[in-house]
C-alpha cells in the first residue's frame, strides 16, 4: 500500500475528529474539579446532551437551539448535581453515579421517539480549501464549528485558570474553601457555577456525536466516553494542555489500530483494541510525574464537601 | 369458633375458586429478553418488532432490555419463569447456558433461543436466521458496483455467524468479480457508533469503495454517505439514514416466527425444535434495491433472490477452498448445516487471520 502526505493528512483528521467529545467533556470537568467538585456524572450529562440536541434538532429544525439547547439540558441537570452537593451537602461520589445513571435512564425515556430517525448534515467551515494544502488541507480546514471550538477550549482553560482573576478563585475555591470563605469569596456561589460550566460543556459533547460524529439517536450512544473523558482529567493531572495531549492519543490509537488490521498487521487484535487505553495512561504518567507539580495542580479539597459555619 | 370455621371455610373456598378461574382463563404471556435496548434500531430493535406482533396477534408480552450476558441473565430468567410467563425468547447467542440452566429449573415454562445450538432439555427449542443467504446478495452487489476492488468489512466478534457471514459475502463478490479483496475490520462491540463509523473510516481512507457490516448502529451507512462510498443496511431497512450510500438492506423478521411459537404454546402444540430460516421462510427479507445499481444487476440480484429461497442456489456450493488453498467444499456438493453452525475459517480470498 502507497502511504502518501494526503493518507496522513486524513488519518489526523479522523483522529482529531475523534477527541473532540473526550476534549470538550474533559475540559469542563476539569474546571469543576478545580472548584473542589468531584462530579462523576459526566457521562449521564452527555448523554443528556446527545439527547437533547437530536430532539430539538428534529423538533424545530434548527441546529443553533439544538446545539445551544443540549448545552442548556447539560446545565440543568448538572444544576440538580449542584444543588444535592452543595446545598443538601451530598457526598460528591455517590450523587455523580446517581447522575450517570439517572442521565442514562431519562435519555432512553426521551430518546424512544427519536429512534430511528435519520439526522441532519452540520455545516462544515473552509470546505473549498481541503484540499489546497497538501497533509495540513484536511487536518486544518472542512470541520465543524464545534471542533474548531474543542481544540482552542485547552488552551482557553489553561489561560483561564492561570492569568485571569476568577481563575484564580476558582482555585483558590478548591484548594482551600475555608481560607477562600474567609477572604469573603461565596465558595457555594463558585463551585455552583463551576458545576453548571462542567454541564454544559459535558451537553456539548454529546451533543457533537449525536448532531456531528454520528447524526443519530440510539440509546447508550456515548459508549462509556464520559468515563474516559473524567479518567483523562486525572491522568493529565489537572492540565488542559496534557488532557489534548491524552484525548489525541486515545482517540489516535483507537483510528490507528483499525488501519492496523485493514492493511493486515499480524497482531492481535484483542491487544489493539486495548492499546489506547493502555498508552494513554502510560503517556499520560510518564509525561506528569512530577510530584511537586501534582500536588501544585491538583485541588486539595477535591471531591470534599465544604459546610460554611454561620 | 363454630363461626369461625365456617368464615375460614367459606374464604378459602372463594379463594381455591379465584385461583381456578385465573388459572384457566390465564392468557399465555410471552418474555422476551433483550442484549441490547430497543433504541438500537438495529438487532434489538428488530426483535422488538416482532415481539409488538406477537402483541398484535393477542398475547400479552414482558421484555427486558439491556441485559448482560453473564450471572444476569440467569437472575432475569428465573423473575420472568417465576413471574408467570409461559414462553420466553431469550434474543443473545450469550444467553445460551443461562437458559438451558434456568429452563431445567422449570420444566413448565417453554424457552427459546436464538442463534444457540444446545437444547439440554425438552422445553429449549433453538431458532437462529439464515443471515448468510443475505450476505450472498450482499457480496453479488458489492463485487459488481466496487471500482477500487477493494471491500470493506466491519465485523464484530470471531464468532461462527460472523466469520460465516464474511466468507459467504467474498464467495458471492468472487463469484462476480474474481480481482475483489475483503479487508476485515474487527471492532470487537456490536454496538458503538462511534468506533464503527472510525472503522468504516478507516476502510474508506485505505481505499474501500463498497463497505458491509456485521455491527448493529447505522453510523456505518452514515460515514459512508459522508464519504460518497457504498453500504448495505443492517437488520433493519437503514435507507432513510443514507439514501445514496445504502444499495440495499437485509432485514431480521422475527415476527411470523414469534406469533407461531406462541401460538403453539397456547394450543398445546409446542415441541422443541431447532429452526434455522432464511430468506425462503421469510425470516431474512431483502429491502428494495436502489435504482443507483444497473437494471441487469437488479434483475440479476432478483432472481439470485429467488433461486435461493427455493433452494436452487446455495450460498455455499463447491468448490470452495480456505486461505491456505485446502478444499472445504467439494466441487459440486453444497456445505451442509454442521460446517455452516461451527464454521471458523475464512475462504480464499478473504485477507488476514481470524482473531484468536
Amino acid at each position: 500500500m502507497i502511504i502518501d502526505i494526503n493518507f496522513i493528512g486524513l488519518i489526523i483528521a479522523s483522529i482529531m475528529a475523534s477527541a473532540v467529545p473526550l476534549i470538550l467533556a474533559s475540559c469542563g470537568e476539569l474546571i469543576t474539579e478545580r472548584s473542589g467538585v468531584l462530579n462523576l456524572g459526566v457521562e449521564g450529562m452527555m448523554i443528556i446532551g446527545a439527547i437533547s440536541g437530536f430532539a430539538l434538532m428534529t423538533v424545530t429544525g434548527s441546529l443553533i437551539i439544538a446545539i445551544f439547547g443540549a448545552m442548556l439540558a447539560g446545565v440543568l441537570i448538572s444544576t440538580i448535581f449542584a444543588f444535592l452537593t452543595q446545598t443538601l451537602i451530598t457526598n460528591h461520589v455517590a450523587t455523580g453515579l446517581a447522575l450517570t445513571i439517572f442521565g442514562i435512564g431519562i435519555s432512553a425515556m426521551i430518546g424512544k421517539n427519536f429512534v430511528g430517525i435519520p439526522g441532519k448534515e452540520f455545516p462544515v467551515l473552509f470546505e473549498g480549501l481541503k484540499d489546497t494544502i497538501p497533509l495540513l488541507g484536511p487536518i486544518l480546514f472542512g470541520h465543524s464549528i464545534v471542533f474548531y471550538f474543542a481544540f482552542a477550549l485547552p488552551f482557553i482553560t489553561s489561560y483561564f485558570l492561570k492569568k485571569t482573576k476568577i481563575g484564580l478563585i476558582v482555585r483558590a475555591v478548591g484548594d482551600s474553601p475555608e481560607s477562600a470563605s474567609n477572604q469573603g469569596i461565596n465558595v457555594r456561589l463558585v463551585r455552583y457555577a463551576c458545576i453548571l460550566y462542567g454541564g454544559a460543556m459535558s451537553g456539548l459533547a454529546g451533543a457533537y456525536l449525536s448532531m456531528i460524529y454520528t447524526p443519530q439517536w440510539i440509546e447508550n450512544m456515548t459508549g462509556g466516553r464520559g468515563w474516559i473523558a473524567l479518567a483523562l482529567v486525572v491522568f493529565s493531572t489537572w492540565n488542559p494542555i496534557k488532557i489534548l495531549i491524552g484525548a489525541m492519543i486515545f482517540g489516535g490509537l483507537t483510528i490507528i489500530q483499525f488501519h492496523m488490521q485493514a492493511i493486515g498487521v499480524r497482531i492481535p487484535v484483542q491487544f489493539l483494541t486495548a492499546l489506547p487505553y493502555i498508552v494513554t495512561i502510560i503517556v499520560l504518567v510518564v509525561i506528569s510525574r512530577d510530584s511537586r507539580k501534582i500536588r501544585l495542580s491538583t485541588p486539595s479539597s477535591l471531591g470534599k464537601s465544604f459546610h460554611k459555619d454561620n | 369458633m363454630h363461626k369461625f370455621f365456617i368464615r375460614s371455610f367459606v374464604s378459602s373456598l372463594v379463594l381455591l375458586f379465584t385461583f381456578t378461574v385465573a388459572a384457566i382463563a390465564k392468557d399465555v404471556k410471552a418474555a422476551f429478553v433483550y442484549i441490547g435496548p430497543t433504541g438500537d434500531h438495529g438487532w434489538t430493535y428488530q426483535h422488538d418488532v416482532g415481539r409488538k406482533a406477537v402483541e398484535a396477534a393477542g398475547f400479552k408480552t414482558t421484555y427486558v432490555e439491556g441485559v448482560p450476558e453473564s450471572a444476569d441473565a440467569e437472575r432475569v430468567l428465573r423473575q420472568l419463569a417465576n413471574s408467570g410467563h409461559d414462553v420466553i425468547f431469550t434474543t443473545s447467542f450469550g444467553y445460551m447456558n443461562p437458559t438451558n440452566k434456568v429452563a431445567k429449573e422449570f420444566p413448565n415454562v417453554k424457552f427459546e433461543h436464538a442463534t444457540g445450538y444446545k437444547r439440554e432439555h425438552p422445553n429449549v427449542s433453538t431458532y437462529a436466521a439464515r443471515f448468510y443467504e443475505g450476505r450472498t446478495i450482499l457480496g453479488t452487489i458489492a463485487g459488481t458496483m466496487t471500482k477500487s476492488n477493494i471491500i470493506g468489512y466491519v465485523a464484530s466478534f470471531p464468532i461462527p455467524e460472523v466469520i460465516r457471514g464474511i466468507n459467504s459475502f467474498t464467495l458471492a463478490a468472487q463469484k462476480v468479480n474474481p480481482n475483489i479483496k475483503t479487508k476485515i475490520v474487527w471492532a470487537f462491540t456490536w454496538y458503538d457508533p462511534g468506533k464503527e463509523a472510525e472503522a468504516a473510516k478507516a476502510l474508506i481512507d485505505q481505499g474501500a469503495d463498497v463497505i458491509a457490516q456485521h455491527t448493529d448502529s447505522t453510523a456505518i451507512v452514515q460515514m459512508a454517505e459522508k464519504a460518497g462510498v457504498y453500504a448495505f443496511g443492517q437488520a433493519s431497512d437503514m435507507d432513510k439514514f443514507a439514501p445514496k450510500a445504502v444499495l440495499t438492506s437485509v432485514e431480521n423478521n422475527w415476527g411470523p416466527y414469534y406469533v407461531d411459537r406462541v401460538k403453539a404454546v397456547a394450543n398445546g402444540t409446542w415441541s422443541q425444535k431447532d429452526t434455522w430460516h432464511g430468506i425462503g421462510d421469510g425470516m431474512v427479507v431483502i429491502s428494495d434495491l436502489d435504482s443507483q445499481m444497473p437494471a441487469d444487476l437488479r434483475s440479476k440480484v432478483k432472481k439470485l433472490q429467488a433461486d435461493l429461497a427455493s433452494g436452487k442456489v446455495h450460498s455455499f456450493t463447491g468448490p470452495i477452498y480456505d486461505q491456505k488453498g485446502n478444499l472445504m467444499v467439494a466441487e459440486g456438493k453444497t456445505a451442509d448445516d454442521g460446517m455452516l453452525a461451527g464454521m471458523m475459517t475464512y475462504v480464499k480470498g478473504v485477507e488476514g487471520d481470524i482473531p484468536k
